[in-house]
């Protein structure tokens, strides 16, 4: 058990101008890390890998270490490394900026990945939408190669690495792993089918693993500095520091880091405490995706197995606070709306059940909710959940259901009131004018 | 390791070859778990998930159609788990919710799989009370197939077939989410010969085909099983007929021949039976008025065709050309006919000149064990000699490409070209047109030298030869272009390799004229007319002291006829006038000699004949058709036909009997008892031996600026039997030229670019395709698809063409260019 609460860790160089150059990099301790990977071994990197306690920081929590020792190697195929910076996870903006500000230390990191998996060739494949991050890492790449610690010699040791800037084109479900191969090697976005796995069948028929930015990055630091750096921090299970976006009614909405294990009312209070002092009612713990949890959650510590334990997930570390002035249905409804959108429409529970369960909350919220929905809404979800062909099918189902277990009476109240929100709630419903408009049967009235 | 492994589905164990998917090992079972994406010749999608199963064990249920069985296994499926009940019955719920209600008139209804499994596992009552997804409708994907969204459950049949298996680009799912839907690429067609495939396979109502859209149900429809008669394929096909009249043809399952496909010609290709050039009644020309022939009673037409055959009781000197239609039986008819009645042998079922020793190769072929499509599909590497198989024989085409996709089949061409077939050649052996032969030596020639010697054939012929000889079982395919003795240098290099050769001809019943013996030469049941024991065997089994003396070929038979010695040409479903290269040749015979044509549909030879007698077409006669593997298979009337017409078989029967003689049957049993007599022989005669090409081969590079024009028929063309089919002919690929880069660069031209072909006084301006699949040398010309009374272009293969570049702006299609090269 490490220590707890706020730390600077990963975000070391939030705060130093001009930490995305090279020398004010350099000035600050970097590229260090890499020299001590290349006095490592593959086996050993791996092993501190392991022995740091790392779980990938995209979302699922899956070991890195163990993630990296599947990885095949005797093939005679080349490995790829390809760096998940897909951020689009809603409530999720912890690997933006640390792109813009500290994007040397993904380059550092990408460098002792690769030569722990032993691959000379890393891609980045970065969120379509992604301006500022993209040009402060093709700077970054740049400045790297002109040093010579990427290329075919990185820092003189007669290994290669080489990195790969692409740019996605701004689809949700290209941050799932298999469809962000897809979409890499030009192909429609669509997840894979699984086996074969990436780690043997990856980008182009190759072993390749795919990480997130943020694991990547914590990569560097712990071949650079042991893994009794990064689990001096957390739990046993849940080690290291994690960057957090804290979002929704707080006061100082933004990123923080701390170490897992935090309880999230710690979390909550570093973030100013709650807008105008409202009352805490619910939260996401990681991003839209996973369950919700409510008040009476607030004091559990922030890791994956007490979240699990909650029947909700850790998910990417965006803890989405509300307050009992926000309501839940109108809430869920906007991120059913998401999925629904982003939905590859691949698979027939993701993309119908998707559609169907947004118009059953359109129904909901516009007075015309029926008794029986609240049923049907978790018949729809059940129908998705497990059947769908990736997580994005889960990730709809997540709000929805939790929502209706913690708070079904907010929806009868809705199916009474006629879609009329408790008076204590601001509608966060944004009609455009248009579907104002149609949706109260005003626009051939030529109001 | 084990090859097999052993799990429980629904408490029954099962033992399945590793790798079975889970749906397979089911139906094994009996059990269909529902499915609309799982296809079995498609690789697995999991899109639909309609075939959720329960395995014990596992944290999620599972996908039947994408899970393999794994040893020990404990598979529950809708019948023994709830959760998969439960699951199968949420995901047919989600197809429905925005499938419209529209059954009642979409032609699926009655055969469709989600009306299907809706009836059986659905709810009576749908929960959705909402808006429901709504498209314009319907869009056409191409001429011939109509994509109506809305009903559409995004199974990913259509755009994994064209993927998979025919390769052809330009339909795919577009938008995402709800929106997600199968579309073309705006600016390219959606150009497949394969295209129907993704109407049958649709397992809703979301792709009909035009020429079907509202014509019948399918419980309306008579289906008879049948096999294609558009080329040597031999496609099983199923034909729907209603009120005595085809509605539309589909394909039938033959794992062996076309597994679950057919192309589009074969599909669609049924317009002619009812066309208005559809032969009704026999015509008959009234004496020497020089008229077209008008039309006449059987009574008259036969009278006729007697006394032209016999005028003074004493039959004249006749030749018959048979074609590559007629099936196994009607070709034996006609050979007994022509030797036995027209006391001649001068047959011949071939419309082109072929060399005086292709009879021989194609009689060592006969007796021989050859190549079927599975050889091909488990060759290793497969030679294509004159061959362009997806022009040629569509289905052979997509066995290549299967062997290609699925087992990485090295495949190489040897030729002038080899079409769309370059696009997955391994390696191309290039030669000048009808010059195939000499390389293929030069492969036999490499396998002997085992490499130590002075190797003096090109690193190209030694590297193919060495694949050749890397595998247990090559496969070496000629198409009926490859020149003089291409077929014999087949197979001796397939026999040196222990490998199986194949002939393959276009016409659908070209391989069963060979074994009826349709040729001079050759005999029924791979009999010998220079064997005296098995000719002495023919003419007894035929009630004869003798058979005719040996008779000519087709070139030599045309000359006797333009100079009188032949007096009657007796042509079954044969067009001399389109399908014959020399047409002064064709003119004169045409002239001088007196014509009986049996046809189906109305041609340009059929204006020249004294009797035409119109005959039944495939689909409206029962009979034996053998295809290029030399695979026999029956085939049964889907439809009547025209009143008036007859089997080509009965008609000669009727002529044999007004000539007073008797061919010993009368009916299609008494025909086969007669063959059965014939039944072939034992025999494995050996390839005629290589011909000494030392002095041949420098006087082909005659260093002046002529090419050898490549002329064969695209798939589609103006071919007679392809009328009255507008929405097949609209798919036709757009008629072109190819030349190698290095015949174009001089010339100036590049892809697209029109270019004039000129050979003697014909010639034809087309756009140009530059690639080096043509070998440098030669011009690929499509014969008949250009304008039909062009019939005089530059057509003749291996003629010496010059090619020009039309002048952009100013050149109309009359003035070419001169360009010297």
């Amino acid at each position: 058990m490490g220590t707890l609460g706020p730390v600077t860790a990963l975000s070391t160089r939030y705060d130093v101008d001009r930490a995305w150059d090279i020398d004010v990099y350099e000035d600050h301790g970097g590229y260090q890390n890499v020299r001590a990977a290349l006095d490592s071994t593959p086996d050993d990197m791996i092993q501190m890998i392991k022995d740091s306690g790392l779980r990938g920081r995209g979302g699922a929590g899956f070991p890195t270490g163990l993630k990296w020792s599947f990885i095949a190697q005797d093939t005679g195929k080349p490995v790829y490394l390809v760096v998940n910076a897909d951020e689009s996870e809603p409530g999720t903006f912890k690997d933006r900026p640390l792109m813009e500000r500290d994007p040397h230390s993904l380059v550092e990191g990408i460098i002792v990945s690769c030569l722990a998996i032993q691959s000379e060739m890393a891609y980045i494949y970065a969120r379509g939408e992604f301006g500022l991050v993209s040009r402060r890492l093709r700077h970054a790449i740049e400045q790297a190669y002109e040093r010579g610690y990427l290329g075919a010699d990185v820092f003189g040791s007669g290994k290669r690495v080489d990195i790969t800037l692409h740019r996605g084109a701004a689809a949700y479900i290209c941050g799932e792993e298999t469809a962000l191969l897809d979409s890499l090697e030009g192909r429609r976005g669509q997840p894979r089918l699984r086996p074969p796995f990436p780690a043997t069948h990856g980008l182009y028929g190759c072993p390749t693993t795919v990480n997130n930015v943020e694991t990547v990055t914590a990569a560097g630091y712990i071949v650079g500095q042991g893994p009794e750096w990064f689990n001096q921090y957390g739990t046993e299970k849940s080690a290291g520091p994690k960057l957090m976006c804290i979002s929704g009614e707080v006061k100082r909405p933004g990123n923080y880091e701390f170490a897992l294990g935090t309880p999230v009312s710690e979390m909550i209070a570093a973030a100013g405490g709650m807008l105008d002092d409202r009352e805490l009612k619910f939260f996401f713990p990681g991003g839209s995706s996973t369950p919700i949890l409510t008040a009476e959650h607030a004091d559990i510590p922030y890791t994956f197995e007490a979240m699990t334990e909650a029947d909700s997930l850790l998910g990417t570390g965006a803890l989405m606070v509300h307050s009992d002035k926000t309501s839940v249905v109108e809430t869920v409804y906007r991120y059913v709306k998401f999925y629904e959108h982003e939905s590859c429409g691949k698979c027939t529970p993701c993309r119908e059940g998707g559609y169907w369960t947004a118009q059953v909350y359109e129904r909901i919220l516009d007075g015309r909710g029926r008794a029986e929905d609240l049923d049907l809404l978790a018949d729809i979800s059940n129908n998705i959940f497990g059947r769908s062909f990736c997580a994005l099918g889960d990730a709809l189902t997540s709000p929805v259901l939790s929502s209706l277990e913690h708070f079904r009476d907010e929806y009868e109240y809705l199916l009474r009131s006629a879609g009329r929100l408790p008076d204590h709630m601001q509608s966060v419903r944004t009609a455009t004018a248009n579907e104002y408009l149609e949706r109260n049967d005003l626009a051939t009235a030529g109001v | 390791m084990t090859d097999t492994v052993t799990l429980t589905i629904d408490g029954k164990e099962i033992t399945v070859p590793k790798g079975t998917l889970l749906i397979r090992a089911a139906e094994q079972l009996g059990t269909i778990i529902p499915r609309f994406c799982d296809h079995p010749l498609l690789d697995p999608v999991g899109a639909c998930r309609q075939c959720i199963v329960e395995v014990e064990g596992q944290r999620k249920p599972m996908t039947a159609c994408t899970t393999e069985a794994a040893d020990g296994w404990v598979v529950n499926t809708h019948l023994t788990s709830d959760v998969a009940r439960t699951a199968q019955e949420g995901q047919l719920e989600f197809l429905l919710i925005n499938h419209p209600l529209d059954c009642p008139m979409c032609d699926k209804g009655g055969e469709c799989p989600l009306q299907d499994q809706a009836m059986a596992h659905g709810n009576h009552h749908s929960r959705f009370v909402d808006e429901k997804r709504k498209y314009d409708k319907p869009v056409a994907v191409s001429a011939q197939v109509l994509l109506d969204r809305e009903r559409c459950v995004l199974c990913a049949r259509c755009t994994r077939f064209s993927d998979q298996v025919s390769g052809d680009p330009f339909i795919e799912l577009f938008e995402r989410g709800a929106l997600e839907q199968v579309a073309i690429y705006e600016d390219e067609p959606y150009e497949s010969y394969f295209s129907g495939n993704v109407i049958q396979i649709c397992p809703v109502g979301a792709l009909t085909s035009t020429s079907y859209r509202f014509k019948a149900r399918p419980f309306d429809l008579r289906s008879t099983p049948s096999v294609c008669d558009g080329c040597s394929a031999g496609c099983s096909q199923t034909v729907q007929a209603r009120r005595g009249q085809v509605e539309r043809q589909l394909a039938r399952t033959n794992m062996a021949v076309n597994e679950m496909w057919n192309c589009d010609k074969g599909r669609f290709g049924y317009g002619h039976l009812t066309a208005d050039t559809r032969l009704t009644s026999p015509l008959v020309r009234s004496d020497d008025d020089g008229e077209e022939p008008v039309a006449a009673d059987w009574a008259t037409a036969l009278t006729r065709v007697r006394s032209i055959l016999a005028p003074d009781g004493e039959v004249v000197p006749t030749a018959v050309l048979s074609g590559g239609r007629l099936p196994d039986e009607d070709a034996y008819v006609a050979g007994k006919f022509a030797r036995t009645v027209l006391g001649t042998d001068d047959v011949d079922f071939r419309t082109r000149f072929a060399p005086a020793s292709e009879g021989d190769a194609l009689a060592a072929l006969a007796g021989r064990d050859t190549a079927t499509y599975d050889d091909v599909e488990q060759a290793g590497v497969v030679l294509t000699v004159g061959l362009d198989p997806e022009e040629e024989v569509p289905i052979l085409y997509l066995r290549l490409r299967k062997a290609w996709r699925n087992t990485k089949a090295r495949l190489v061409s040897v030729g002038a070209s080899s079409g769309s077939l370059a696009e997955l050649l391994w390696r191309r052996l290039p030669t000048d047109v009808g010059a195939e032969a000499a390389v293929l030596d030069d492969l036999a020639r490499a396998l002997d030298r085992d490499g130590d010697d002075a190797d003096q054939s090109s690193p190209m012929v030694a590297e193919v030869a060495d694949a050749l000889g890397s595998v247990d079982r090559p496969v070496v395919l000629v198409g009926e272009r490859a020149g003089d003795g291409a077929l014999a240098a087949a197979g001796r290099l397939a026999d040196a390799l222990g490998g199986k050769v194949a002939w393959v001809p276009r016409r659908s019943n070209a391989r069963g004229a060979l074994d009826q013996g349709l040729a001079a030469g050759l005999l029924p049941g791979l009999r010998r007319h220079d064997d005296d024991t098995q000719r002495a065997e023919v003419a007894a089994a035929w009630g004869l002291d003798e058979l005719p003396t040996r008779g000519r070929d087709l070139h030599e038979i045309l000359t006797l006829a333009g100079k009188g010695k032949i007096k009657v040409l007796y042509l079954l479903g044969v067009d001399l006038v389109r399908d014959v290269a020399d047409q002064r040749l064709v003119d004169k015979a045409l002239r001088r000699a007196t014509v009986i044509t049996h046809d189906i549909v109305a041609n340009a030879t059929t204006a020249h004949a004294d009797v035409v007698l119109p005959v039944t077409a495939s689909q409206e006669r029962a009979g034996t058709r053998t295809n290029w593997e030399g695979r026999r298979q029956q085939f049964r009337p889907g439809v009547a036909g025209p009143q008036l017409v007859q089997h080509d078989w009965e008609i000669l029967v009727q002529v044999t009997g007004m000539l007073g003689h008797d061919l010993g049957f009368t009916d299609l049993d008494g025909i086969r008892a007669d063959m059965a007599a014939l039944a072939p022989i034992d025999t494995t005669p050996d390839w005629p031996a290589a011909a000494d090409r030392s002095d041949t081969a420098a006087a082909a590079d005659d260093g002046d600026d002529t090419l050898t024009a490549d002329v064969y028929p695209l798939l589609l063309d103006n071919g007679v039997h392809q009328v009255n089919a507008p929405d097949l002919a609209a798919t036709a690929h757009d008629p072109h030229l190819r030349l190698h880069p290095d015949d174009a660069a001089p010339l100036g031209v590049s892809d697209g670019d029109e270019v004039t072909v000129t050979g003697g006084k014909a010639e034809l301006t087309l756009p140009v395709r530059v690639t080096p699949d043509q070998a440098a040398g030669t011009v690929f010309v499509p014969a008949n698809s250009t304008a039909p009374d062009q019939v005089d272009n530059p057509r003749h293969l291996g003629d010496r063409v010059t090619v020009a570049a039309v002048a952009s702006g100013s050149a109309t299609a009359d003035q070419p260019v001169e360009v010297n090269a």
